[in-house]
């Protein structure tokens, strides 16, 4: 592509690349600005942390350390979970059927910017999360204060791998259903019950064994365990399976996720997008519509 | 990607277009031309295949085979730099119901930086193209909060920001009410003179391709069974003009070939006499219908009559 035009005209893509992350900025400030977001974001971070409150005082497997301090780490972890990988997954698959998408379609590079943004939001808002619950660990539990460097630089880590290893997976799913109610349903009660298994809120050697490699299975237990071995003092491992925090595998599980999901994601999404026309939104408005009346 | 053109050179040329979805053929060889800053309506019965048309003009489909191009690029292979030049509307967008009007504008303007041309600078002013398309007082209104009728405005404006030397139009009046519709038509007027656009509009409302379009395309059965101005199509179907007048009392009727040269004869030879003059041309609708009809009770014998080329 060359375009004869002036030296002072930008590169195309990357202003698309520039207006995605602006567009992301934007999003984010039109969910803060919205009453119906702003109560969902109050409401589930209350929750959340009123779980911290009431834990603070419980016994962590005899550890000798409060349960909230195991809770906060895991917290963090599904956090990313929900943020990356439900967060992309819905929001896809709502602006599929809104149109959002073949509007970026129609733009030049538009998808580009589409794709960046949707990067930028979600990273908006798990970092959102993760402030929170930081800040409201720094009040609620002490031993916040004494988590070395390499603790923090651990967390970022995971925090960083985390987010590759499910924010693929979610556009994976976006691109695939056929509602965005089957969006929701596909990631929000399976979330529900990964979450429940994983040991986020209640250490996993509580579950029945059979439960434990089904749980290891998935990312959203190796992002609780990394986060805990990130900011739990060595003491704490023994309330983790086999007694011990298992580094390697946490990494080597969330970079598999990440590796394959970074190969199979531009795919289903290049698949997906050429697909996306006028006559197929129009098609599943009326689906939708039907489904209503 | 800039190809040079002289103005006379189609922007939309499709020939022997044909798509098929497995064994159901949809478009059985269209084909046709439009020309800079002209107004295209493709009229015809659902299913006929209009939206699959423009959806292949808009390099949003594959075609199964057939020549098409727009802007002298095919558009299964065009690049961004070519989609910068399009505009698109389509039939029913809830996109962006958070952004503030002026807000979602001046975004998605801003695409179109790249590729402005001194002779075609982009992106349009917003403030002007919100006084266009009748937005300014709501310039700061959310998407989402807009009646359906600024809603489809708002669309319009999307399709223009980019100022595009084509526009396609996937039937833009869809659920408007009279006045909406209106407005609607006094916009797309205001277009192809302002810029120069070429625009190409499907539609299932006649009245609104008469006033709208300089060339009507019927599309029936996945061919161009018709094709021409409104008036043209009119004589073409029906042959002739129904006049109607009286002479000492009596009534008359008579169908003419050329009704204005008829009537001037007519007064030149009884000159007062005559009153109770009317001169009634089939209407769009009467056109339609009977090409329609045609097709669906004699589809072969259609076929294999020369598509009515009543331009050129």
């Amino acid at each position: 592509m060359s375009t004869t035009s002036g030296a002072r005209l930008p590169s195309p893509v990357l202003q698309a690349a520039r207006l995605g992350i602006r567009r992301g900025y934007i999003e984010m400030m039109h969910s803060l600005t919205n009453r119906a977001d702003q109560i969902w974001i109050v409401v589930m971070n209350g929750v959340f942390v009123g779980v911290l409150v009431l834990q603070r005082n419980s016994d962590l497997a005899d550890t000798g350390y409060s349960l909230a301090v195991a809770t906060l780490p895991g917290l963090i972890g599904m956090n990313v979970v929900m943020g990356e990988w439900m967060g992309t997954a819905q929001m896809l698959a709502v602006e599929r059927e809104d149109g959002t998408l073949l509007r970026a379609k129609s733009t030049p590079h538009g998808m580009l910017a589409y794709l960046v943004a949707r990067v930028t939001l979600a990273v908006l808002n798990t970092a959102l999360g993760l402030v929170i619950f930081l800040v409201a660990g720094l009040f609620l539990l002490p031993g916040l204060n004494d988590v070395p460097v390499s603790g923090w630089l651990m967390l970022l880590g995971v925090f960083l791998l985390g987010m590759l290893a499910t924010m693929p997976w979610g556009a994976v799913v976006g691109a695939s259903v056929k509602s965005a109610g089957a969006g929701f349903g596909l990631t929000f009660l399976p979330m529900i019950v990964l979450i429940a298994i994983s040991g986020i809120f209640y250490p996993i050697t509580g579950m029945p064994d059979w439960l434990h490699p089904v749980a290891q299975v998935f990312p959203v237990y190796w992002l609780g365990a990394g986060m805990r071995e990130a900011l739990l003092p060595d003491a704490a491992a023994a309330a983790e399976l086999g007694g011990q925090f298992h580094t390697l595998t946490m990494f080597g599980v969330l970079g598999g996720y990440a590796v394959l999901g970074l190969l199979v994601a531009p795919r289903v999404l290049r698949a997906m997008a050429r697909k996306e026309s006028g006559s197929v939104v129009e098609g599943r408005k009326a689906k939708a519509m039907q489904g209503w009346g | 990607m800039a190809i040079p053109q002289s103005t006379s050179s189609p922007v939309i040329s499709v020939s022997d277009l044909h798509m098929s979805y497995g064994d159901h053929l949809v478009l059985n060889g269209v084909s046709f031309e439009a020309r800079p800053g002209e107004v295209l309506a493709l009229l015809g019965p659902n299913g006929a295949g209009k939206s699959t048309t423009i959806e292949i003009l808009e390099g949003f489909r594959n075609r199964s085979h057939g020549k098409v191009s727009v802007l002298g690029v095919d558009p299964a292979t065009a690049d961004e730099a070519w989609r910068a030049r399009l505009g698109i509307v389509q039939q029913s967008w809830r996109d962006h119901g958070r952004w503030g009007v002026r807000q979602l504008l001046e975004h998605l303007g801003a695409y179109y930086a790249p590729f402005s041309e001194p002779s075609r600078p982009r992106p349009m002013d917003v403030d002007e193209l919100l006084a266009t398309v009748g937005l300014s007082e709501h310039a700061n209104q959310k998407a989402g909060s807009l009646s359906g009728g600024q809603r489809r405005r708002l669309d319009v404006a999307i399709g223009l920001i980019g100022r595009p030397e084509v526009l396609f139009l996937d039937e833009p009046t869809t659920g408007f009410d009279p006045q909406a519709r209106r407005d609607f038509h006094d916009v797309v007027h205001g277009l192809a003179d302002l810029d120069g656009t070429t625009i190409l509009l499907t539609t299932h409302d006649l009245d609104e391709a008469e006033k709208l379009a300089d060339r009507i395309l019927i599309l029936a059965g996945g061919r161009i069974v018709a094709n021409g101005s409104a008036a043209q199509l009119s004589r073409e179907v029906e042959g002739r003009t129904e006049v109607r007048w009286s002479q000492d009392g009596e009534h008359f009727v008579h169908a003419a070939d050329d009704a204005t040269r008829f009537v001037r004869e007519l007064f030149q030879q009884h000159g007062d006499a005559i009153g109770d003059l009317e001169v009634r041309r089939s209407t769009l609708e009467d056109s339609y219908m009977t090409l329609v009809h045609r097709f669906e009770t004699d589809p072969v014998g259609s076929a294999q009559r020369e598509t009515l080329e009543v331009v050129r």
